[in-house]
């Protein structure tokens, strides 16, 4: 096993993908983090609607603009970065990124108000399923491409499916490219059908259901769309390969339950599947053994109790049987280690412990990084032994 | 029998990973234990719930688990085809708009539609009088929704679509959907949250969102995952000890006794935190020692649940 530096060394992007709740967030964060204290000027993106990360690096507000996280509250937890070491943060706001490519990609100012005004566009630009995690990919090529960074760290969306995420760029591409716009847009589109002339029976049937004028809103809305299709796809096809290149990773973050370790591999696959970068995977909140040989309650009791002295008993059953409790877990969480290793490699491996505190600040993302960025023997010295 | 078991829908959110789908059926089989035709229904494709009941494949079908308890995961494809044959009553015209492209494109392109349908079909399980073949009448619909972001604009998609439309079938329909969702002595939801700051904070903004500015009712916050608190302070420096002893697994189970109290502690804080930032009332779990959240483990959370 392996430290976080090693498997992300020399590229320029990491992708730290997962299912909600593993710890992606705190992940993203604390490689940003300790990048930054090795002397990268480091930005992190979040679009977590939560505002997790804002809170993570004690910044009040995260804007859809890069902040940098003051260097004096970085010293003040014991992170002295080095030399040319910047650590900035981000909070995507998709609405504001939407509305930004639209201008972008507008032939004029009438057809960049047309959309921007259209209602449905205004409804949907900051709900619609699938637009955040293309949004974030837009957001990393842009602040990319203007190269004002060494690394981007980037936290994906807290959706439940992490595949989600790697599908946006294709599911606009095949959007666009399936002509499901352009069949409201040619002469004898939807569009024209709608306004009167042709009433074929599906037209009709369609009319019943969706009612006329939800209908003549929706074709108003994909023809405003239309003079940005170009600008949409060659967009999303930059933002794809930039997905693809050898200067982007995707740092898989996984929890050691059955479930999360199921949807690790499962990610994995499809990772080289796409001829994406796997750079490693991180499993967090992992109990570490803690030497002990599946011990019985009432011998380990009896031999806490005669360490323990005179009318110890309960007590001494009492220490036993959380040993115990936190050992079922500790050993279910070795063999799902030991799972994924197999599938992935042991060379790809960081295991973070399941530490005594929750890490919800800067002292706790350093201690994060404590295991994050050391080998696996230190972390199981860190983990295990006595000191810790 | 926690009184909010009586309304008939009730939608199960939270953080992800928080434990909701857990908790989601350990309401159903409570509910169906107390005598009520109970559904639980999936709304992604992750089908947690048929993993933990070890059934293959749930599917778009309604499938009985246990005694009065059903489950569903809920196809948005599968949905929209009945409803439009709900619609227009005739099969053979539902698949000839199902076939013409215009259609096909239509329903790909339209952002939302999906959630929208997905509304729709739980709204259908909740009816009395069930218009769908073979459709059985509940007592109680329980839905283990998205989690929070995602959740929000989930439960936000029928008004979207009737401020869209503004007037036909489809304003209508998504105004009723609305009014089922918004009406508290029908519908309710239960927010799962972890004694983590995290988890807190969001339950506290998950029941801000979905009570101000969608209108539902909150019935409960279940705080999940509560560790027994084991050790007094005198009993830790009596065990403080065991780290100077000769046995490895006698010195382990000091280590473990020293983390377990400073957990208890962590957790205990983030409590009296979500206790002062909600309004609904709280009901808590013990955390459950066992390597996978089976069935067992729900059973014993059902009971567990106040």
């Amino acid at each position: 096993m392996t430290s976080i530096e090693r498997v992300i060394d020399g590229r320029q992007i990491v992708i730290c993908a997962g299912s909600g709740g593993v710890g992606k967030t705190t992940t993203s964060a604390a490689i940003a983090l300790g990048m930054a204290a090795r002397g990268l000027k480091v930005c992190v993106l979040t679009i977590d609607p939560a505002k997790r990360l804002a809170d993570s690096l004690g910044l009040d507000e995260l804007g859809n603009e890069a902040t940098r996280v003051d260097p004096k509250l970085l010293a003040r937890h014991g992170i002295d970065a080095a030399e040319g070491g910047e650590l900035w943060a981000m909070m995507l706001d998709a609405k504001e990124t939407f509305d930004a490519l639209v201008a972008r990609h507008a032939e004029d100012a009438a057809a960049r108000d047309r959309v921007l005004g259209n209602r449905i566009y205004q409804q949907i630009s900051g709900a619609l399923a699938g637009s955040q995690e293309y949004m974030a990919m837009e957001k990393l090529f842009e602040l990319h491409s203007e190269g004002r960074f060494d690394l981007l760290v980037l936290d994906t969306p807290p959706s439940r499916n992490a595949l989600d995420f790697l599908d946006a760029p294709r599911r606009l591409i095949q959007f666009i490219e399936g002509r499901s716009l352009q069949i409201f847009l040619r002469p004898t589109g939807l569009a024209a059908r709608v306004a009167g002339r042709g009433a074929s029976v599906v037209l009709s049937v369609l009319k019943r259901i969706v009612g006329f004028d939800l209908l003549a809103d929706l074709s108003e809305f994909f023809t405003a769309f239309s003079g940005m299709i170009d600008g949409f796809r060659d967009r999303a096809h930059r933002v794809n390969t930039l997905l693809a290149d050898r200067r982007t990773c995707f740092v898989v973050v996984c929890g050691p339950q059955g479930q999360p370790i199921d949807e690790a591999v499962f990610f994995h696959s499809k990772l080289v599947e796409n001829e994406m970068h796997f750079a490693g995977v991180v499993v967090n909140r992992v109990r570490y053994r803690l030497g002990t040989r599946a011990p019985r309650l009432r011998d380990l009791s009896t031999r806490i109790e005669a360490e323990l002295g005179g009318g110890g008993g309960p007590l001494a059953e009492e220490a036993a049987r959380n040993l115990i409790e936190y050992d079922v877990l500790a050993q279910r969480d070795a063999r799902n280690v030991a799972r994924l290793a197999k599938s992935l490699g042991d060379e790809h491996l960081i295991r973070v412990p399941y530490l005594d505190t929750d890490v919800h600040d800067l002292a706790g993302l350093a201690e994060i990084n404590r295991y994050l960025f050391a080998d696996e023997e230190t972390r199981i010295g860190l983990a295990t032994g006595d000191g810790g | 029998m926690p009184e909010f078991l009586d309304k008939r829908l009730l939608f199960v959110t939270g953080k992800g990973g928080v434990g909701k789908t857990t908790v989601a059926i350990a309401l159903g089989i409570r509910a169906a234990l107390e005598g009520k035709r109970t559904i639980v229904c999936e709304v992604s494709a992750s089908e947690n719930a048929s993993r933990m009941f070890h059934q293959s494949e749930v599917g778009f079908r309604e499938v009985e688990l246990a005694n009065d308890l059903w489950a569903i995961s809920i196809d948005p494809e599968e949905s929209m085809r009945e409803y439009v044959l709900l619609q227009l009553k005739v099969k053979a015209m539902r698949d000839l708009l199902f076939r013409s492209k215009m259609f096909t494109y239509l329903a790909a392109a339209t952002p939302g539609l999906n959630e929208l349908v997905t509304i729709g079909k739980i709204w259908e399980l909740a009816q009395l009088d069930r218009k769908v073949k073979h459709g059985r009448k509940y007592d109680l619909v329980i839905v283990d929704a998205p989690a929070t972001g995602h959740g929000i604009s989930f439960l936000e998609t029928p008004r979207t679509f009737a401020n869209i439309a503004r007037v036909g079938p489809i304003h209508s329909q998504g105004l009723a959907l609305e009014a089922t969702i918004t009406d508290h002595e029908h519908t309710g939801a239960v927010i799962v949250s972890l004694p983590e700051e995290m988890p807190v904070n969001e339950t506290a903004r998950l029941e801000r969102e979905l009570s101000g500015r969608i209108g539902m009712a909150i019935d409960r916050v279940v705080m999940n995952a509560l560790y027994p608190d084991r050790f007094s302070p005198a009993d830790l420096k009596r065990l403080d000890r065991l780290r100077g002893s000769g046995d490895d697994e006698v010195r382990a189970a000091g280590r473990a006794a020293a983390s377990q109290a400073r957990r208890v502690a962590a957790q205990r804080e983030q409590f009296a935190r979500l206790q002062e930032m909600v309004a609904a009332p709280i009901s808590t779990l013990p955390f459950v020692f066992r390597p996978e959240l089976d069935l067992k483990a729900a059973r014993a959370l059902a009971e567990e649940i106040a």
